[in-house]
């Protein structure tokens, strides 16, 4: 049995242990709830510029458009967002493997442009074929930062070089509850225009000129929507992965403090014997 | 008087939710103004100033390109960014001013000078709209009475 003072120390360390770790809660859960209040504030803007794009989609003609046509696939692009750091339980894994597993299931060979160090140093391990890679966004993250990925991706698929770009990203579902998803992003899909709500008669009638304008745009608000998600996934599984290292390390304390009390109780309850019996031997003489 | 709804949404926030009586804005051909009752059209909105009339006010907001979505009953411009002019922080703007005059007498000719370009036209457009806080029709606000002071 371990030493009442080793034990001690290693009370000691475990309650500076769980004070970090309720600590990172703390500050996971502030960061969440912005995070919630950004996807939150960024929904109007993603709405209005889907409800235009769905206008516009809706004309005839604006099919043809060479974001929104769908070609034969012989390459495709994944874009993987991922956090820069860890400590969120098993979300980093889940978007790791969400995105190898994506590659995998792919029939044509897909390219990789990974968003976050933790995808970046999974995807050189799993050997993928990253052509780009993004760190360090920060969880404020600005529509202008995400210009540069959304050109990767619109460049590459605009010159040929992949036939689709897909997104996979951590969905906030709930507070205990975020799951990888992927989506298409390019050949772009114009959302379906409400039942009932008939095209508008727009003049000047060129939507092609409007569409160049618009799609890449309309790409961008996507990822970073998946973006701001993410983050409120990432804080929340962060939150949630510290709260339960606070509750383990608070019963390792419990059983520790046991442990000590009942390393105490044996060596009362033996220098008590070995008095007595040296007592004993005494008076016995 | 007839009024419409506007709604002027950047990535970051809402800006203009409101019933307003008449909109006037750049597009790439030039100015053209919205009242209630407009034909359908959507058009790209380059940096520029967008204003609107709201119970016989005219509000100035600086947008730093965009789109604008007309229909019948309401108009709707999707910004990259947007401030109201009252938001203006003028002596940044200033600043801002200067560092794109330095940055486009420094930049080497392509693609810096065109940034460069840019970036002084976007701080023109701020403080010529900071310029213009309702010229006027409301009181204005002397600097130093209004608790306002140099140090924040």
């Amino acid at each position: 049995m371990a030493s009442r003072r080793e034990i001690r120390r290693r009370i000691r360390s475990v309650k500076n242990l769980a004070q970090i770790t309720k600590a990172m809660q703390m500050v996971a859960a502030s960061r969440m709830r912005r995070a919630q209040g950004r996807v939150t504030a960024s929904r109007p803007y993603a709405d209005a510029l889907r409800d235009v794009v769905a206008q516009l989609g809706a004309r005839s003609g604006a099919r043809e458009h060479p974001l929104l046509v769908e070609r034969e696939v012989r390459t495709s692009e994944l874009i993987a967002i991922t956090p820069d750091r860890g400590l969120a339980g098993p979300l980093v894994t889940n978007i790791n493997r969400a995105m190898v597993r994506f590659v995998d299931h792919e029939s044509h060979p897909v390219r990789v442009v990974t968003v976050g160090r933790k995808g970046r140093s999974f995807a050189a391990r799993a050997r993928l074929n990253v052509v780009a890679s993004f760190t360090d966004l920060g969880d404020r993250v600005t529509l202008a930062e995400i210009g540069p990925i959304a050109r990767q991706a619109l460049d590459d698929f605009a010159n040929g070089e992949v036939d689709r770009v897909h997104l996979v990203y951590t969905r906030f579902i709930t507070t205990l509850r975020q799951t990888p998803e992927v989506i298409q992003l390019l050949p772009a899909q114009p959302p379906e225009l409400p039942a009932g709500a008939a095209p508008w008669n727009f003049e000047p009638d060129e939507p092609e000129r409007v569409l160049d304008v618009l799609l890449p745009r309309y790409v961008e608000s996507i990822i970073y929507q998946a973006m701001l998600e993410s983050w409120a996934s990432f804080y929340s599984a962060q939150m949630v992965a510290m709260s339960n290292a606070t509750d383990n390390a608070n019963d390792m304390v419990g059983d520790l403090t046991l442990a000590m009390n009942k390393a105490r109780q044996a060596e009362i309850t033996k220098e008590i014997a070995e008095i007595a019996t040296a007592a004993g031997a005494i008076s016995g003489t | 008087m007839a009024t419409m709804q506007l709604r002027l949404v950047t990535p970051d926030r809402t800006i203009v939710n409101d019933e307003v009586e008449e909109v006037l804005s750049r597009g790439i051909e030039g100015e053209f103004g919205v009242l209630p009752q407009h034909m359908p059209m959507v058009t790209p909105l380059p940096v520029g100033e967008l204003q609107y009339k709201k119970d016989g006010v005219w509000e100035h907001i600086a947008i730093g390109g965009g789109f604008i979505q007309v229909l019948p009953d309401g108009v709707t411009v999707v910004a990259d960014v947007a401030e109201r002019s009252e938001e203006i922080d003028r002596e940044r703007a200033e600043a801002a001013r200067r560092q794109a005059e330095q940055a486009l007498t420094d930049a080497a000719a392509g693609e810096a000078q065109a940034e460069a370009q840019a970036q002084l036209q976007r701080a023109l457009l701020r403080l010529r709209v900071a310029e213009r806080r309702h010229e006027g029709r409301r009181p204005r606000t002397i600097p130093g009475t209004n608790g306002h002071t140099d140090t924040g």
